[in-house]
């Protein structure tokens, strides 16, 4: 058995081969956080997949964040993997925009990315490119918004049984 | 042990070969004691609603021992659960599938209105979309509450007048609902 | 030769499918077969499935989006709701993220308090399972059984927090109350008891005949495709990988505890199963050396007044008591910037929570990572090629909650 890897021989590694793709890195708690250009997301996760030592080859979670302040960065993108051999968890980050938040997908990497990307994109509005079948999941298919971002109100806009008055709000 | 009180069942005047009662309570009396209820549990009340059907709290003394999951066979509904907007329209169709005499039980905070779930996708209260006879309120009920529930279902089902689905408040009801078949 | 003989030669089963039509059937969104509300039309020829397309979301409920209008004591309430068999592991996992987002450390006591409680629910949650995977072979005997077992746990879970399914259990930074002498006296009895119940229903079901030929070969699933889907818990060690987050990423003092990891071979339905009723067993054993070793102590942290509850008395007597009293319930939490990943082994997985905190009184993000939802995906492939009875014995067994699927 190689050398147990650590967080930072990983990021050493991920810096040696990606260069510019790693945009800046932190560890808040423990836990590598590597931002990455989105054109190369993809490519990162599959090298740390198929790379026999550092074997990174268990996505625990896709999800997105919205950040409306940031303009040209308002759509995060995060990534969840996981050594279960070395015992080292990874967070990528990919930052999109709002007015084209596409990025590639990775079912053909991770068969586990197919609900978790549709789930994105129906709370988000994140358009995964080559995805096979990215259609809402969880909402109803008559929904014309994504209701995760932060514009939208969390309650039925069109109730007109309770008053917002009595509620707080 | 002499503390049971047994309670008459339906009053009959007894002869010499034969038995007089009327007609209405001795239907009503066989409905109320053998409700054959439909448990539409979607979430956590359905587990509540599964622990009063079991030996601690059994629902079978009352009459509801076979749970029918067929609507067509169904008497009673208990909708248990949250119900959202997705399920909808599911629910109406399993609702118009029963067939009369039918009565509807809202278990929980959910069902009955939306609960905590004031959201976008949450039906806040199964009477939306179908009529309603008791609501049980809890979050969960506990076995305890549904019993009362079900409890107040028979006493409804005990005093219901056997024309009720041709009485004009019946049919005002449906026609809110669009529920209305053909005559 | 004559009709009749050529009728018997032919043989009775044959691949051709009949008339040439393959038959749509909906297992619909309420099937008492499928103990949840999910959807699921099949591709049938005779009785073989040929494909199996899913609809789920019927029971949606945002809880992403509720979490981020409520104060974090409120958010505990809907975690509850998550995996609604085993609350109380949801409740402590999001317990265990909001101290290691502030940093609070907590004594050992609490971490052993937690412990029990969390084997407790696991216990509750195994038993649905396995006692449903019963009911849908015909078996209702252990349901029956089963659920007995489940009031007793029911009342330990009253006597900690009032409340028998959604249980709420817990502060951050612990318990609101210690264990009351009731609770150790229905502990006890709870522990000398349940062996001998569940060996009963481990003995008609384990080694029944009939349950084994049911189950064994169906919906089964090798370790690493297992791995690509991203399952996790009982059903993957079922599927020959030991990978369990209590040992990999322990928390609440997991690394004290002596216990073993089941694991199985084939993947299918029995070993599903058999892993379920093992990790019972163990979790036995983990609340006998928890109980036995509860160290003594506070029942909660005295470093973070900001977060955790003060009591009563304090409350009617001293100035700083009632303004954290006041803060807390209004919601005004001091909660630092910063992201956090934490997870914990629920009934079905790795139960994970990504929390991202603006400073603000309600989080900014929080995910859940939901184990339901990230296998689920795997069962139209489980199910190629088997039978219809198959398939409903399969999703039994891999227990899928519906209000962990939607969330």
């Amino acid at each position: 058995m190689s050398n147990p890897i650590t967080s930072e021989l990983l990021l050493q590694r991920l810096q040696e081969r990606f260069g510019e793709a790693i945009l800046n890195n932190e560890s808040p708690y423990d836990l590598l956080t590597v931002e990455v250009t989105p054109s190369s997301a993809h490519e990162i996760i599959k090298w740390l997949k198929e790379d026999g030592e550092l074997a990174l080859s268990f996505l625990t979670l896709l999800g997105a964040v919205h950040y409306p302040e940031q303009k040209g960065r308002e759509m995060a993108v995060v990534y969840h993997l996981h050594s279960l051999v070395h015992n080292v968890r990874l967070r990528l980050k990919a930052f999109l925009s709002i007015e084209d938040p596409s990025i590639a997908t990775i079912t053909d990497l991770y068969v586990g990315a197919n609900w978790q990307e549709r789930e994105t994109f129906d709370f988000y509005g994140v358009k995964f490119v080559g995805h096979p079948n990215l259609v809402r999941i969880l909402n109803e298919d008559s929904m014309d918004y994504h209701p995760m971002r932060k514009e939208y109100q969390l309650e039925d806009a069109t109730r007109e049984d309770k008053d917002d008055r009595f509620f707080g709000r | 042990m002499g503390k049971v009180e047994v309670v008459n069942g339906v009053e009959t005047f007894n002869g010499e070969g034969f038995q007089l009662a009327m007609l209405d309570k001795v239907i009503a009396a066989a409905r109320a004691n053998s409700v054959w209820p439909l448990p539409f549990a979607t979430s956590c009340c359905g587990i509540e609603y599964m622990a009063t059907m079991g030996t601690n709290y059994d629902v079978a003394r009352f009459g509801m021992e076979r749970m029918s999951f067929s609507p067509r066979q169904a008497d009673l509904l208990i909708v248990a659960g949250t119900i959202s907007k997705k399920l909808a329209p599911i629910l109406k169709q399993v609702y118009e599938q029963m067939a009369e005499p039918k009565w509807v039980l809202s278990v929980g905070a959910c069902a009955s209105s939306g609960g905590i779930f004031d959201t976008y996708s949450v039906l806040q209260g199964i009477d939306r979309v179908i009529p309603v006879d008791v609501y049980v309120p809890g979050c969960p009920p506990r076995p305890e509450q549904i019993i009362e529930g079900i409890m107040n279902v028979h006493r409804l089902v005990k005093h219901e007048s056997l024309r009720r689905r041709y009485s004009d408040e019946y049919k005002h009801l449906l026609t809110k609902y669009n529920l209305n078949e053909d005559e | 030769m004559s009709d009749i003989e050529q009728i018997k030669k032919q043989s009775l089963f044959s691949n051709d499918t009949i008339n040439g039509e393959i038959a749509t059937l909906n297992l619909g969104p309420t099937h008492p077969a499928t103990h949840g509300i999910f959807q699921n039309v099949l591709k049938v020829d005779g009785e073989k499935i040929l494909s199996s397309e899913q609809t789920v979301g019927y029971i949606h409920r945002a809880f992403e989006k509720l979490a981020e209008r409520r104060p974090y004591n409120q958010i505990r309430p809907i975690t509850d709701r998550l995996n609604y068999c085993s609350s109380p592991i949801n409740n402590l996992g999001w317990d265990m993220t909001v101290e290691k987002l502030i940093g609070a450390a907590v004594p050992k006591r609490v971490d052993y308090m937690r412990v029990i409680i969390m084997e407790l629910a696991r216990i509750a949650d195994h038993l649905v399972c396995n006692s449903v995977i019963g009911v849908d072979t015909g078996a209702l005997t252990g349901f029956t059984y089963m659920f007995q077992q489940r009031e007793a746990i029911y009342e330990l879970f009253e006597e900690v927090c009032g409340a028998r399914l959604t249980t709420n259990i817990g502060r951050i930074g612990g318990f609101e109350r210690d264990f009351s002498p009731v609770f150790h006296e229905k502990l006890k009895k709870f522990l000398k008891e349940f062996p001998k119940h569940f060996n009963e229903f481990d003995s008609l079901l384990s080694r029944n005949r009939i349950f084994m030929d049911r189950t064994i070969g169906g919906g089964h699933i090798t370790g690493e495709r297992a791995l690509e889907f991203g399952f996790t818990g009982p059903n993957l060690r079922a599927a020959g990988v030991d990978y369990d987050v209590r040992v990999m990423n322990p928390y609440a003092s997991y690394e004290d505890f002596d216990f073993i990891i089941p694991v199985g071979t084939a993947g299918d339905t029995y070993d599903r199963f058999q892993v379920r009723q093992e990790e019972i067993r163990q979790s036995l054993a983990i609340i006998h050396q928890a109980y036995n070793n509860l160290p003594e102590g506070d029942y909660y942290s005295k470093d973070i007044p900001e977060f955790y509850l003060p009591s009563k008395e304090d409350v009617y007597t001293k100035m700083e008591a009632l303004i954290y009293h006041f803060k807390i319930v209004m919601g005004e939490t001091p909660v630092p910037v910063g992201e956090v990943y934490h997870s914990v082994e629920g009934g079905n997985g790795e139960l994970g929570y990504y929390l991202i905190s603006d400073g603000g009184r309600t989080p900014y993000r929080l995910q859940f990572r939901r184990p339901c939802f990230i296998y689920y995906q795997a069962y139209p492939e489980m199910i190629t090629g088997q039978t219809i009875s198959d398939a409903v014995l399969t999703l039994s067994s891999l227990n899928v909650i519906a209000g962990e699927l939607d969330a």
